[in-house]
């Protein structure tokens, strides 16, 4: 997968779930739409992303919900 | 139902619902019907045919034919006893020597200007006014044909699909009253007086007329003035077996009335629960495709996209697909492959094509083309209220005051629907169009708008915000509704968002660019005019925040009481006839049938106990997904079943690149359609006139799909995929459809009472239908959410990253039309392309003089994603900036420039917003000469391979 694409989608999602005051539950929500919703190579490839690259180019939330809550999605 | 051609009783006027009962006393026998009912309705419930000629039950009575006169106890004269109502006590006489004798006056008076030639008459045998001359005893007309009379009127033959004979039209308005009570269009009219009265088109003849082409004249019509030119060249048809159309979400009701195998015409059926009688120029003349010439019915194989097919039998069709398929999962793994399913296909296809996927491919990786349309809808509705399908019925419009239509087009899109919702409009509902080109519900005949917020394309999140904001703030939620409906912390959070000044429609009246003061009117009247309906289409869906609107939505519904009752709701327009089935299904790669995730241990252990396979819980590709991994060169075999994506996708470059780069494209359809031209196996499909199944509308509707004909290609379609599974060394014991129906009833709860049975005795069956629900369920979320408390989410407006600047200064959204459906592989076949035989760019005056385009120019658009060329239309439908068209035909390359832009939620393609350029040009694009070569080259090998095989 274009991981490029996959920042885009992460990136839309974090910015869905990021307008809720509650930061902690926003971030798990953005993992558990992940887990959801993408299939498993798109996710190995995104936490690899995060791994390798800091998650360069991801929202901060983003970066920090797969930081934080990223074993739910291995 | 299978059955000779019965007529309906035709009860001669509408029935009326009332409380208050009426006895009365009509040839001895005495009756009781509703306060209102006319004695002409009442005498046919009691078993008494009063004759008549104007009168028909799908119109309002009119009085005109003097046909149906009765005497009356006590009252003076010989009312007509269509428009006399009822009365308690009435003794009522219908036939007398008197009645009978005005009667002959008046048919002999209809005689003396009506063509003698019966036997060799289209209807003989099909004849309102020959069944009228034999009621009455007609024996001799005393007046002659000497005198002026209109025997020698011409014919107008210029529709495709009917004509109008003026020599035999007996001035009854059945026609003209069709137009305006059942369609709304209102584009015929009785011209002159006296002996001059005629039915008239408006306009010279009916094809340049306002007409729509949906046949309620002609099935209104009592004389062969009005009839379908197939029976005219074919004769009346001899059985009849009643199924359901195969084009848009409304799923009309129709009657396949046959000569032995051969269709000659489509008559809605009365007792459609969708469509009560009517119907649109697609579903009841455009089916000709089934029988088109381009039909492919023989298996054809071949090693690449640029050699030529190989035609070849069915058995080592499916041996060299299967052969391709484990080749592929033994040296790629089992997901380097995946499915496609289609909205086209049946219930029972789908069920069974996701079942391969699933059981036999061991892979989640199946999606289908609601992908591309209305997966926000599903995704939205079931985050909000608990499940993913509209809310109510078709018929809950005529109980709504007041009708939201937001990014949909219901008079094109969804016809027959649409003429439901006019003639609510037209008995007083008030209407808000949302959307930013002027539909045509903005301003119809009788049918205007309250207000029409012409909101900037990609702003609808910002305009339920907006909206929300003075419904929250002016006091107008229903508090009491959400403390006892709603999870009251998520309202909370809601509210203080929508709350903000930022919501205010002062704040966001730049960017929507709508008035605040429409906005808050707009507001106030749907949260306080009674009940509010909100209908959606594919501008709510189609945009990278379309789920956010979907849910925005839920949200507004639920703030004021919308929801639960007959009226209200939130009413998503699917697109086509099984778009909601196809979902139902279990064709989205994370859902297995019934919306339950793949990762519930306990749906898997269900199906894997009755499919006796392992199943996978982890979500599979979605289709742009699949093509992403294709292009990365991680996917690699296709089976793509009754779906066109290189047309229906956005992107096309990105498709067709994908599929040229996998070793294994497998399509199933009728036609050689675009994406088969990437293919390199070809199983012919069998049409919906070929084939048992089910379809699921908009409204939850199962209908039956009832096999009329032999499959021109051998076999049914989930016969094919089932051949396929077995090759795959995974047997599939049916007999029929109904045996995959029983097994989905079996396994989804809510479906568990559905049956081929049942919708042999009902008709049709709206899901749930379950134990508590045994006839089904027409309107959702009464006493409780499916999920239990309806659950309020934020909605933050967030501009799309597509936006306009100086080198792409326009925006284009895309559509479709009445006459043309989807990617086109079936309209494109018949009679309809005299309505649209190519796609327009729609484009403002304004924009179009800056550019010096004129109508008709050759015009070149350009995006981010690629560049095509159309002929220009210039309209003010279309507001400055904002440009619009079709995606009907494949050449006209409309998703050459639409963008990979998504839905956040869904990946539902932004197709409703392209930054683009125009100028004006003098020659078809590089990709529309590169397109029409390899079409050429494609539809060669096809015609080569048939040859090849006679010789």
């Amino acid at each position: 997968m274009n991981i490029e694409h996959l920042i885009t989608m992460a990136n839309q999602i974090g910015t869905f779930f990021k307008s809720y005051p509650d930061a902690d539950q926003a971030k798990k929500d953005i993992v558990m739409h992940i887990k959801r919703f993408w299939a498993l190579q798109m996710r190995l490839q995104l936490i690899e992303h995060v791994k390798q690259h800091q998650g360069e180019g991801l929202e901060v939330i983003v970066k920090e919900a797969i930081n934080e809550h990223g074993a739910l999605l291995a | 139902m299978n059955n000779a051609i019965n007529k309906d009783i035709d009860f001669g006027t509408p029935v009326v619902e009332s409380d208050k009962k009426i006895t009365l006393e009509i040839d001895g026998t005495q009756i009781t019907v509703s306060e209102g009912t006319s004695i002409m309705h009442a005498a046919m419930v009691a078993g008494v045919t009063v004759p008549k000629l104007c009168a028909t039950d799908s119109l309002d009575p009119y009085g005109s034919c003097r046909l149906c006169l009765v005497e009356i106890e006590g009252r003076r004269g010989y009312p007509a006893s269509c428009t006399t109502p009822v009365a308690e006590g009435l003794k009522v006489k219908t036939q007398t020597p008197k009645l009978a004798d005005i009667r002959k006056g008046v048919m002999e008076l209809y005689i003396s200007d009506h063509p003698l030639d019966c036997l060799t008459c289209a209807t003989n045998g099909d004849c309102e006014l020959q069944d009228m001359a034999g009621a009455v005893g007609l024996r001799e007309v005393r007046y002659g044909y000497d005198g002026e009379n209109h025997l020698k009127s011409e014919k107008d033959t210029s529709n495709p699909y009917f004509q109008f004979d003026p020599s035999k039209c007996i001035v009854c308005s059945r026609c003209v009253r069709a137009c305006e009570e059942v369609q709304g269009t209102f584009a015929l009219t009785i011209q002159g007086r006296g002996f001059e009265s005629k039915v008239a088109p408006g306009v010279e003849n009916f094809m340049d007329s306002e007409c729509v082409s949906c046949g309620a004249c002609v099935q209104a019509c009592p004389t062969a003035t009005l009839i379908e030119k197939s029976v005219v060249d074919h004769g009346v048809p001899e059985h009849s077996v009643t199924t359901t159309c195969a084009y848009c979400g409304v799923g009309c009701s129709f009657d396949a009335q046959m000569k032995g195998e051969e269709v000659i015409r489509m008559i809605p059926s009365k007792n459609g629960g969708a469509n009560h009688g009517h119907s649109c120029v697609k579903g009841r003349f455009a089916w000709g495709y089934a029988t088109h010439q381009d039909r492919i019915t023989t298996p054809m194989i071949r090693k690449s996209i640029h050699d030529a097919w190989t035609e070849v039998s069915w058995d080592e069709a499916i041996k060299y697909a299967a052969g391709e398929i484990t080749r592929i999962q033994g040296k790629y793994g089992k997901e380097a492959i995946g499915g496609i399913t289609s909205s086209r296909c049946t219930n029972e296809e789908v069920y069974v094509t996701q079942k391969l996927i699933r059981a036999v491919l061991g892979t989640n990786n199946v999606d289908t083309c609601a992908r591309v349309c209305h997966s926000p809808t599903g995704y939205g509705l079931k985050q909000t209220l608990g499940e993913s399908a509209g809310t109510q019925t078709f018929d809950s419009v005529m109980k709504s005051d007041v009708i939201v239509v937001m990014g949909a087009n219901p008079t094109d899109g969804h016809p027959v629907f649409g003429s439901q919702m006019k003639r609510r409009l037209r008995e007083g509902a008030k209407l808000i169009v949302i959307d930013p080109r002027a539909i045509d519900l903005v301003s119809s005949p009788h049918v205007k708008a309250d207000f029409h917020l012409k909101l900037r394309p990609g702003t609808n999140v910002a305009m339920i915000a907006a909206m929300s904001h003075v419904i929250a703030t002016e006091g107008l939620i229903d508090e009491a509704f959400v403390k006892e409906r709603c999870e009251w912390d998520s309202f909370q959070v809601w509210r203080d968002f929508v709350s903000k000044p930022q919501n205010s429609p002062e704040a966001l009246s730049e960017e929507l660019g709508v008035p605040a003061e429409e906005v808050r009117a707009a507001a106030r009247l749907y949260a306080t005019g009674g009940n509010a309906a909100i209908y959606y289409g594919l501008g709510v869906t189609e945009h990278s925040q379309g789920s956010t609107t979907v849910m925005g939505i839920a949200n507004l519904a639920m703030a004021t009481a919308n929801l639960g009752r007959e009226g209200v709701g939130v009413n998503p327009l699917r697109g086509q006839n099984n778009v909601q089935g196809s979902c139902d299904m279990g064709s989205m790669p994370h859902e297995f049938p019934g919306y339950r995730h793949v990762s519930d241990d306990a749906t898997r252990a269900l199906f894997q106990t009755a499919w006796g396979r392992p199943l996978s819980s982890e979500p599979g590709l979605r289709i742009p997904n699949m093509l992403d991994s294709a292009i990365e060169g991680n996917f690699k075999a296709l089976y793509c079943v009754g779906e066109d994506i290189v047309q229906s996708d956005p992107n096309t470059q990105h498709v067709t690149h994908a599929l040229e780069s996998m070793e294994c494209v497998i399509v199933q359809d009728l036609f050689l359609n675009e994406t088969a031209m990437y293919a390199h196996v070809f199983f012919p499909g069998a049409s919906f006139l070929e084939k048992s199944g089910t379809f699921t509308n908009a409204e939850r509707r199962i209908s039956p799909v009832r096999r009329v004909m032999t499959p021109k290609n051998g076999f049914e379609d989930w016969e094919v995929t089932a051949k396929l599974a077995e090759a795959l060394g995974y047997p599939m014991h049916y007999n029929h459809a109904s045996d995959i129906l029983d097994e989905i009833a079996a396994l989804t709860p809510t479906f568990k009472g559905v049956s081929f049975k049942k919708l042999d005795e009902l008709g049709s069956v709206q899901w749930p239908c379950d134990d508590a629900n045994p006839a089904g369920t027409p309107t959702m979320h009464i006493d409780e959410f499916v999920r239990g408390k309806g659950k309020f989410f934020i909605t933050e407006y967030v501009p799309t990253t597509e936006k306009v600047n100086a080198k792409y200064p326009l925006i284009l959204t895309t559509g479709r039309i009445l006459s043309q459906y989807n990617v086109g592989a079936q309209t494109r076949r018949t009679n309809n392309t005299a309505w649209h035989a190519e796609d327009l760019i729609e484009i403002h005056p304004h924009d179009a003089e800056d550019r010096g385009i004129n109508e008709g120019d050759w015009v070149g658009i350009t995006s981010r994603a690629g560049e095509t060329v159309l002929r220009a239309k210039i309209t003010e439908r279309v507001q400055p900036g904002v440009v619009y068209t079709t995606f009907h035909h494949p050449e006209s390359g409309a998703n050459v420039i639409t963008t990979d832009n998504s839905d956040w939620a869904t990946n539902c393609p932004e197709f409703k917003v392209t930054a683009v350029q125009l100028n004006k040009v003098s020659q078809l694009s590089d990709w529309q000469r590169q397109y029409k070569a390899f079409s050429d080259e494609q539809i060669g090998f096809v015609q080569n391979a048939k040859s090849e095989a006679k010789i």
